[in-house]
Formats: structure tokens, sequence, C-alpha cells
């Protein structure tokens, strides 16, 4: 006889573990093809996985083959339709011949496509960038309750009663005590019953008034057995525990600070999207749930919405400290500081307001830098001007300013950017294992 | 029609109703197609454990090659990341149904299957490959139904303690090199009986006591008898007979006597020949097989039909499903890739069945041990199980098919510059085209024959490979040279591939290794 089983409910994903070991060989490639990827990404498909194509080599399994381009050989075909013994068919052009592929050296172009999924890509994209050990650990020492499972207790409120412990409890006592079972019981009436009303005989050959009598004690028995041993006793009770363990919050709000002043142009803006981009994605990684807050500020600061962020036309002068007002009041209004990791990302051309340069530094070293887990400042320069050129004369105000500051706190730093090109160096400098300054 | 005249048997209800299927209706179907399948058609097969799947799950199916459990290696990764893009993109589609051969035979059923897809499954697989497996010479010579399920869990287990106790990476590169050997890990003529590394362990020592304890004085002055021929080099050909040379079965070779290998790795070894051989058969029978499964499912699903258990819909949409499966493109459609197998094997299947009650004189001509005899189903079970494709073809064959696929041979040789028709489908050529046919299935043919010939064990440990070059196909020369890669590593110092021709003896090329 045959056996159905459905197996659908069962776990898929038994190659889980190959294609970890599959990923891992073709790592190089991967990080390689990602990189090129990431130049056509947009900041909307972020959260999509990935298509990658690899060159064949290291993932090529040789063996030995006969060469498919020497030797005498037949080929058995279907579906002749014109040709008689002895025709001559010319070689397919291209020095082919039926069944040759592939250039002299094995592989040419030949490259393996195949799926990444989002966190494969982005575990890739991210390797050995962490966040810095020291922000971790105050990540960690923030925390809420949760209710976890806890075992069981003898005690406790009925809704919370374990039924299944509880009936095991209970079966096993009954069986311990010897308490009839109502089905042992239900027999012995129906065959009492039958042998009073001359249906059967007691099979031993008995008088029918002996076992008669025999039955009724047996019942009676029973009975006493059964009032004497209860089916559920207080001693059977469990119920299920519960108790509240910290949670660390994994949570984090990340604010995006860009100055869209006139002199800001498309290609900056662009530049510092793409900064943007990398930190969300970054950041989604580490925690359960990421927001983002986009301020854009001209001489005035304002939250605005993704679109109108990196694609409204309006313009201004420049008061940087505005943004960083907006930005703590949107923190007092929604964003408690003990729940949220707070995150700051501020782009900028470097410009402000001479007047405008002091009170940005206070603000933030006295008012925002304490409340944020980490803070970068990434100026956009127009062209030229190496990254971390200290000495460079193209230095803007802002950027001097923020270099004391920078050397104060662990939890800031600014970098430059002037080409696509730079924007994930920088990215993987800011966040490479053990680089942020203790 | 006989479906009024059958519709007295017990079941006269349709198997089922429509697309859908429940769990049940599986049952009540796997019951009609073997009572068909084992009651009339007297099928012998394993028990079946049919098993209800995902689309994914069939996608970890095809990566582990079909057993339920596989270990961890990322060439199956890679063939699933492969299989898996190409039926995201909607390029290939997967097979309907997955049998494995053990005992019980495990038989995996897609959800998605409509239920005659289901009932068609159920006599392709669970009935035609079933008794294929069981009966087939080559499946009994060569695999274990019995043991089959409990290795592959063992292997997996072994792996993976393996990969623990020396890390993922060592294990991984002897895998890789293992991989790259394991066409040449399987005893060609028949399966021998060998033993484990621990077996003959065991073996030395117990012969080394049994030396010891019998040693006896009067030996040593006993005349021994005179070697009348002393040979070029006695030394080295005590070696090779010590050794067993010429080997073909590179992988128990490397097994057996490779000095740099350490015990876990001559196992893994040992595993990657087990599976090529259990895996063997079935790259040997694969047209037959499907031949085989194709009969009965057509042959069953037309029982059913007449006793009434198919409706006219469900009918209709098998002899589609039917015949998309033994379609047979030519030569020069956009598809073609050959000669698909499920045509062929259908084909030759029927055939027999067909010259057995119907023949023509040309089939009285050519078969006459079987032409008209009368006993279809006893003859194509002889079929089944005496016989592999390259041999089948060479037996069954007929003209008669030989005209319906309209096949051809096509002569290449490299020193022409045009290609050449050289038999077509008339009476000159049936012979030729089929005996050619049988070549295309011969795996001697297919795949280069290359043997141990050397190991100089008391000199610099070169391993001397010989590759028997027929009708002057060489290797590819950079598959080679990466593949004595791989064999480098396993024997531990330089390896020499000589290619020498059949006939001529001349040495054509030569590769070699030297391991750092």
């Amino acid at each position: 006889m045959d056996t159905i089983v459905d197996r659908r409910q069962h776990p898929k994903g038994k190659n889980l573990g190959n294609r970890q070991r599959f990923v891992q060989r073709a790592r190089a490639h991967i990080r390689h093809a990602i990189r090129e990827n990431l130049k056509r990404r947009g900041i909307t498909d972020s959260e999509s996985g990935e298509t990658i194509s690899i060159p064949r080599d290291d993932l090529h399994e040789p063996e030995f083959v006969q060469d498919a381009r020497t030797g005498r050989r037949e080929h058995v075909l279907p579906g002749n339709r014109e040709f008689v013994e002895g025709d001559r068919i010319a070689r397919r052009s291209g020095g082919g011949r039926a069944g040759s592929e592939g250039s002299p050296e094995g592989e040419g172009a030949d490259a393996f496509t195949f799926e990444l999924s989002r966190d494969e890509f982005l575990d890739i994209f991210f390797e050995d960038l962490e966040l810095p050990d020291m922000i971790k650990g105050r990540v960690a020492a923030e925390t809420a309750a949760v209710r976890e499972r806890a075992g069981f207790t003898t005690d406790g409120p009925p809704v919370r009663m374990n039924l299944e412990r509880t009936m095991r409890n209970s079966m096993a006592r009954r069986v311990a005590m010897g308490r009839p079972t109502i089905r042992a019981v239900v027999e012995l009436e129906r065959e009492l019953a039958r042998l009073r009303a001359g249906e059967i005989e007691p099979p031993d050959g008995r008088d029918p008034a002996d076992r008669i009598a025999e039955i009724e004690t047996l019942l009676a028995r029973a009975a006493d057995r059964r009032r004497r041993v209860p089916f559920i006793d207080p001693i059977d009770l469990r119920y299920n525990h519960y108790e509240r363990r910290p949670k660390p919050v994994t949570q984090a709000v990340m604010f995006c600070l860009m100055d869209v002043s006139a002199s800001m142009d498309e290609n900056m803006k662009d530049l510092a999207k793409r900064f943007f981009m990398l930190l969300h994605m970054f950041l989604a990684r580490r925690y359960e749930r990421v927001e983002v807050v986009f301020i854009r500020h001209t001489q005035h600061a304002q939250e605005v919405d993704e679109d109108t962020f990196f694609h409204d036309p309006q313009t201004g002068g420049t008061i940087v400290s505005s943004a960083f007002e907006e930005m703590l009041r949107v923190v007092d209004e929604r964003y408690a500081v003990d729940d949220w990791n707070l995150y700051l990302a501020q782009a900028s051309d470097g410009d402000d307001w001479r007047e405008d340069i002091p009170r940005c530094i206070a603000i933030l070293s006295e008012r925002v830098l304490p409340i944020c887990q980490y803070a970068a400042y990434v100026e956009v320069a127009r062209d030229g001007g190496g990254p971390d050129d200290p000495l460079d004369a193209s230095s803007s105000e802002l950027w001097k300013a923020y270099g004391g500051l920078a050397e104060s706190h662990a939890r800031f730093a600014r970098r430059r950017i002037a080409r696509p090109g730079d924007i994930y160096p920088v990215f993987r400098d800011l966040f490479h294992k053990g680089a942020v300054e203790t | 029609m006989s479906a009024i005249t059958d519709a007295s048997t017990a079941r006269t209800r349709a198997l089922f109703d429509g697309r859908e299927w429940t769990l049940s209706d599986l049952e009540y179907i796997d019951d009609a197609v073997r009572e068909i399948g084992v009651g009339e058609l007297g099928l012998d097969v394993y028990r079946n454990r049919i098993e209800i799947i995902t689309s994914e799950q069939m996608l970890d199916a095809y990566a582990s090659l079909g057993l339920p459990h596989m270990y961890r290696h990322w060439s199956f990764g890679k063939r699933f990341a492969r299989q898996e893009t190409l039926y995201r993109k909607g390029l290939s589609s997967l097979a309907l149904e997955m049998i494995v051969n053990s005992n019980p035979a495990v038989c995996y059923l897609m959800e998605e299957n409509n239920a005659t897809a289901q009932a068609t499954v159920l006599a392709h697989a669970a009935m035609g490959h079933n008794h294929f497996f069981k009966t087939n010479h080559a499946f009994r010579d060569w695999t274990d139904a019995d043991t089959i399920l409990d290795y592959a869990e063992f292997v997996r287990n072994y792996v993976a303690r393996c990969e623990e106790e020396y890390g993922v990476e060592a294990v991984e590169h002897t895998l890789d090199a293992a991989h790259a050997l394991q066409n040449h890990g399987v005893d060609r003529i028949a399966p021998r009986q060998r033993h484990t590394v621990e077996d003959e362990r065991r073996r030395l020592a117990e012969r080394r006591r049994y030396r010891r304890e019998t040693e006896h004085e009067l030996w040593r002055v006993v005349a021994r008898p005179v070697n009348e021929e002393p040979a070029a080099d006695p030394d080295h050909e005590a070696e090779d007979r010590a050794l067993a040379l010429p080997e073909e079965n590179l992988l128990f070779f490397l097994e057996k006597q490779s000095p740099a290998l350490k015990r876990w790795q001559r196992e893994l070894l040992r595993i990657v020949r087990t599976l090529s051989t259990y895996f063997e058969p079935q790259r040997q029978t694969k047209m037959m097989n499907e031949g085989c499964a194709c009969w009965c499912h057509y042959t069953i699903m037309h029982r059913l039909r007449e006793k009434g258990l198919l409706s006219d819909g469900a009918m209709l949409e098998f002899l589609h499903l039917h015949s998309s499966v033994v379609a047979q493109p030519s030569f020069d459609h956009p598809r073609a890739q050959g000669i698909n197998p499920y045509a062929l094997g259908f084909a030759i299947t029927r055939d027999i069945e067909r010259m057995c009650t119907d023949p023509t004189p040309e089939d009285r001509d050519w078969f006459p041990e079987i032409a008209g005899n009368g006993q279809p189903l006893e003859t194509l079970k002889r079929a089944w199980s005496d016989f592999r494709d390259e041999s089948f073809v060479r037996q069954y064959l007929s003209p008669r098919v030989i005209r319906d696929f309209r096949l051809f041979r096509l002569d290449d040789d490299p020193g022409e510059d045009a290609l050449v028709v050289g038999a077509i489908h008339d009476e000159r050529g049936y012979r030729r085209v089929r005996h050619a046919l049988a070549a295309q299935y011969d795996p001697a043919e297919y795949r280069p024959r290359i043997e141990v010939t050397g190991a100089d064990l008391r000199g610099n440990r070169q391993l001397r490979l010989r590759h028997a070059v027929r009708r002057g196909r060489t290797l590819d020369a950079l598959e080679a040279r990466r593949t004595l890669r791989h064999l480098a590593t396993l024997w531990g110092y330089a390896v020499v591939l000589e290619e020498v021709d059949d006939d001529t003896g001349a040495t054509v090329a030569t590769h070699r290794n030297d391991a750092t």
C-alpha cells in the first residue's frame, strides 16, 4: 500500500546552507558587481534585491571532457526532410562545427546570472561596516520591557491555565490511583443489563446470578473509587508563567538635513541623496524600524517629504542653525529620546552666514550631539578639492568650524564628497570597524 | 464503446471532477492507478511514499539531485540559484514529478499540478519509473535501493561533522576536487565488491598477525622457483601489480593509494564515488526509463478511460500533456535539443508492443524472435529489465521508428570542409543509423577513457595518467588543466596526463600539473 504525505507545510529552503556557501564563494565577484550596480540605483529601489551577473570562472566545475572540435564523430539527428546519403552540408560560418561552442579559452564572456536577495545584497554591501562600538553600548543600554514566557507555575489566574499540562498531570494521577474509566463502567453496566434481560450467559458457565452480584459489587466499588479520586485535583493545575524582560530599543530615526540654498545645484543634491540613501540602508539593517525625517533649510528650515526634499526648486539664503532648531522641535514632538536612536546626517556645500556659525556650534555641541547616536556632516564640494584635505584653500567656513567639534566629539564626523565615486569610500570610512576615534 | 461494457467494475464514478484535488482524491486515484499497474499489467514496484510538495521544495529537491538528504556544498547552491532564476523568469518549467530510486520509492508531486496531471504522474513515476528501478539490471547491479536513504543521511551528517572538525574550507576543497573526478569514480564493467579504508586496515592487520603466528624457520631454506623471464624493470612491475594498475576508477585509486590524504578525506572521496555510482544507471538508462514510464502512463490512463473513470475533459487534458512530453522537434527547429529521450523511448516501446501483436513482414524480417509472439507485456518487461540505452537501441530500434523520426546520420570529420550525410532512413541506412545512435548512448563513446598507469612511489611519486584517444578526439585542454589541478591536490605530488592515440600509439598531447 502506498503512503501519501503532505509535505507542503514542511520547511522549505533546505538549500539555505548550500546557498550561503555559494554566495560566500562568489563574494568577491558579487561585491564588484554590486558596486557597479549601485551607480544605477535610485533611493526608491534600495529595498529590492539585485540581479547579479558574475563571470563563471571561480564557480566553474571542471571535468575531463572531449574537445568538441577534434576527432571524427557521427551525430544522429531527427527530422530529415530533403537530405539523401552523401549530401554535403557546409559548416556553419564562424568556423564552429555542430555542437561546438566557446572560444579557445573555454569560458569566454559566458556569465552566470542569478538573483541575490535583499539581505544577501546588503550583507555584502555593508561587509565589515559596523556601528561604532561605543554607540552600540548605548543602544544596548536603552531598553523597554517585554513580556516573555518563563515556564509554568502551580498558581495563577484562571485565564492563564495551561490545559495541556494540567490534563497531563491529571491523567497521570488518575492512572496511578487506579480511577476506573467511564468506559469500563459503561461496559459493566451494559453487561449487567444484558445478563438481567437474559440475553447472554457468563462466558465461564457460572450461574448468571453470581455474575450479576459480582458486577454489582464491582460497580459499587468503581463508583466509590471515582468519587474519591477526582477527575481534576488542585495539584494537577498548571499555569503559564510570564516574566517581564528588558529588551533593547531597536528603532531609529534618521534626520536628513540639507541646504537647498541657491548655491546647491542639482548635481550636489544628487550626491547628498546618494549618501542619505546609503545611510538609510545601513540603518535599516541594524534596526527593526527606521524612520526618516527630511529637513531642508534656506534661511528658514522646514520639514518636508522625500520628493519635495530632493526635487523642489525653492531656494533662498542660508542659515544652518535653523535646521537644527527644526530638528529639535521634531524630536520634542514625536521622537522621545528614551525610545528612539537618533541619527543625523547633514549635507551642505559649506556656505553659511558668518554670524550663524558660532550659533551652529553651540547648538550642535550642547543640544544636538548629546541626544544623537551619531552625526555626520557631509560637505558636497563643487569640484576638485580631494576629500578630507584640511589645508585645501577651498575649505568652507563651516568645514573649518566643524573641525574643532569633530576633535572633541567622538560621535561627530565630517567628510567631503566631490564625485559619486567618493560616496561609498567615504561611507565605509565613516563606519569601518574601529574607524571612529574614541 | 468499451467504457460501457467495463462499467460493471466496483469503481463507477469518475476519479475526480475538474482541476482541483484533495488528499482523499489522490488516494482514490492512486488506488485506481495501482489496480491497473500492478493488478492488470503486473508491474513489479517498490512501495511508494508519495509526498506533496510546493514548487520551492521542488527546487530544493532539484538542487540536491533528488535525494531527500544531501551534504552541503556550494555547487548545489549554484545549481539552485540557476534553476531558480530560470524558473522565476519563466524560461524553464519544473518537472511535474520526481522519484527517488529507493525502497520505499519517494515520489514527489507538485501541488501546482491539476488532478489530471497528478493521475498522469502517478502512473508515470509511481508505476513506470518505479518498476524500472526495481527490475532493470543496471539498477539491480549498481544501486541498493534499500539503503540509499539511510546512506544519504549518513553522508550529510558525516560531511557536517567533518566541517565542524576540519573547517568548511578544507572540506569544500576536497569535495571540489572529488567532484571534478566524479565521472571517473564508477567501475565501468561491473561494480566490484570493494572495501572501505577501515576494512582494508583491519584486513592487513589480520594478515600481519597471521604471518607472525605462522612463521616457521623451515620456510627460509625452501628453494624458490627462479623467475624465468625477468621483466625489464621488476620493481616497477611489482609496484604496478601492487597498485592494481592500470586503474580507470580514479577516485577509487586516490582513495586507496594517495599519499597525501587524511582518513576523513578518503572517506569523502568514497562518498562522492558511491553517490556517483548510485546515479550511474540513471545516466545510462535515461531514454529507456522515460520510455517505460511514458508507456505506463499512456497505457494506464487509457485503461482508466475505458473503465469510465476519466471524464472527456480530463482525457483531452491528458492527451495534451502527453503529446507535449513526447514531442520531437526536428533538428532545424529553433528549440531543437537533439533527440528527446521521452519521445524516442516511448516510440520504441510502443513499437515493440505493436510488433508483438500486429507485425508487418518487415518486422518479421528484422525481429523474428518477437514479431507476432502475442506477448507484448512479457516482451516489454524483458526489454526493460535486461538492457540499457545503448543496447536497447541496438536491439530494438526498428526501421519503422527510424522512418517515423526521419533519423539521419551526419558525419563530422575535421579534415573535411563540409559535413556529410552518412545515412538516412532507407534500406541502406537503417543499420548504420541504428549503429550510430546506439554509439551515441554509449558512455564509453562520450566519456573520455582515462587510466592511472603509474605512480612511481619509490621515485618522485609522479602520478602518470593516460587518456586513450579514440578517433582523434582529444581532451579540451583548458578543462583538462583545471581538472588536473584538482587531481594534483588529491595526489599531493606532480600529475602528468598523456593523451595517446588508440590506433597509432602516438602521444598527441601532454598535460601536467606540478603540485606545490
